[in-house]
């Protein structure tokens, strides 16, 4: 079983990689569709601007081949940027995005006396039981960086946060699933959420 | 609801942890990518490696360790000293660092924080700041550079505006006043650009005990701490560092 992770050149794979590594996955990192394509499931990770992201993803043609992957029912997981991108609109440059889910992504609010970027670890609270998070106690906490964040319906949230708001920082819709924070930088409970990913449900 | 931080610094010199105060006299403690391990093991929330290599020709050992860290640890890490260029921040994320502070080099040429923060995004462009108290600076404290050897003419205060407006996603504010003496955090300086940047701030130089933490989370409005000395020597653990602050309620991550 091969893992892809989609590459659009929107920030740096090295610690996605680094984690597969010790995770001993099969995987490919790959900028190409046809590639991506024979993959079991995909990683869509992410971090930086949502408008360029979207042009850069236009520009390989992944756009219409994430669309394509997912509606076949094949396993996606997206991360941070990724989990942004897969909703319907972003705040982050007035653009209209994958629309694989219903949400839109917005800015936290600066009046609430917030830091923005929110850097660091937050706890997740599960909304629902999901495979990403077998085995890995409710409440647990992994590392979010992100200034903007997804607002989705409630049946599509599995894990939500507290920053000044209450805000969803998981989701899953069927065979899709996407966390804002990074797993692959929070420890082991982000490496069991990756492995459970891996492993599938 | 997100926690406060404890950042544990390795001062890296030709290729090991070293341990000075205020600049000077300093000492090897050990190997960083085998330190970088325990603490992530031990419960540290971020690391930061800082490169204080003098030479430049020894700046590839930095890169080989930035590259084995970020192998071995499943933790963020920012990577800083001696970043000067678009090229040195594309070279140390490249090997897997997830954020790179920029210090002298940003008074230098304020449009590397710029550019940086365009080009790869503000979260992993951090603003590292030197300041030393001087009441002939508006906010009291004055701005320092190379190591704290050579002042400028920037009010600390304003260099933080400046720097979040350029694009900086987080202040590293380390006082020389009170760096490696163990006496406590510049308190007043925390909560004075913690409290007038909408970024966050880490605290930096004076953490010997656990109540330094608390006070300054409680009074210097710091979103993280970073701590060297105190746990280096094995004085204190994260864990005792942890564990205090919750008694504190202060609220801090106990599931590593």
């Amino acid at each position: 079983m091969v893992t892809g992770v989609v590459d659009y050149k929107a920030g740096n794979l090295k610690s996605i990689e680094n984690a597969l590594k010790n995770l001993n996955a099969d995987f490919i990192i790959s900028d190409d569709p046809e590639k991506l394509e024979n993959c079991d499931k995909l990683i869509f990770p992410g971090v930086g601007e949502a408008s360029s992201a979207m042009r850069s993803l236009s520009k390989y043609g992944l756009d219409q081949f994430l669309k394509e992957y997912v509606k076949k029912g094949n396993p996606l997981l997206g991360i941070c940027l990724g989990a942004q991108i897969i909703l319907s609109w972003s705040e982050e440059g007035e653009i209209a995005c994958l629309n694989i889910i219903d949400g839109k992504v917005q800015l936290f609010d600066k009046n609430m006396g917030l830091k923005i970027p929110q850097i660091g670890w937050n706890a997740v609270r599960y909304a629902k039981s999901h495979y990403l998070f077998k085995d890995i106690p409710d409440n647990s906490s992994f590392y979010f960086v992100h200034s903007y964040y997804p607002n989705v319906k409630k049946e599509f949230t599995i894990g939500e946060c507290e920053y000044g708001i209450t805000f969803t920082s998981a989701i899953s819709r069927d065979n899709v699933c996407a966390v804002q924070f990074h797993p692959e930088k929070s420890g082991r409970h982000g490496l069991k959420l990756m492995n459970n990913f891996l492993k599938g449900e | 609801m997100l926690f406060k931080r404890i950042v544990v610094c390795l001062d890296v010199r030709d290729g090991k942890t070293t341990k000075g105060i205020k600049f000077k006299g300093n000492v090897d403690i050990g190997d960083p990518v085998e330190m970088a391990e325990k603490y992530y093991h031990a419960g540290a929330d971020e690391l930061v490696l800082y490169d204080i290599t003098a030479s430049s020709e020894n700046r590839g050992i930095m890169m080989d360790i930035v590259e084995k860290v970020a192998e071995k640890i499943s933790l963020p890490f920012t990577v800083g000293g001696g970043i000067g260029s678009i090229e040195d921040i594309k070279k140390v994320l490249r090997v897997g660092a997830d954020k790179v502070s920029i210090n002298s080099q940003a008074v230098k040429n304020p449009s590397l924080i710029e550019e940086g923060a365009s080009l790869f995004g503000r979260q992993c462009i951090v603003l590292g700041m030197d300041a030393l108290a001087d009441s002939a600076m508006p906010s009291g404290y004055r701005v320092v550079i190379n190591g704290g050897r050579t002042p400028t003419e920037l009010d600390a205060l304003e260099w933080a505006k400046q720097a979040e407006k350029l694009g900086a996603g987080e202040i590293v504010l380390n006082s020389i006043d009170t760096d490696g003496i163990k006496q406590g955090y510049e308190i007043n300086l925390t909560s004075l650009v913690s409290s007038n940047v909408g970024i966050p701030v880490v605290a930096s130089g004076g953490g010997g005990k656990p109540e330094h933490l608390s006070e300054v989370f409680l009074k210097g409005k710091a979103d993280a701490a970073l701590v060297a000395s105190m746990v280096h020597y094995g004085e204190y653990s994260i864990k005792e560092i942890k564990d205090y602050l919750y008694k504190c309620k202060i609220p801090v991550r106990l599931d590593w």
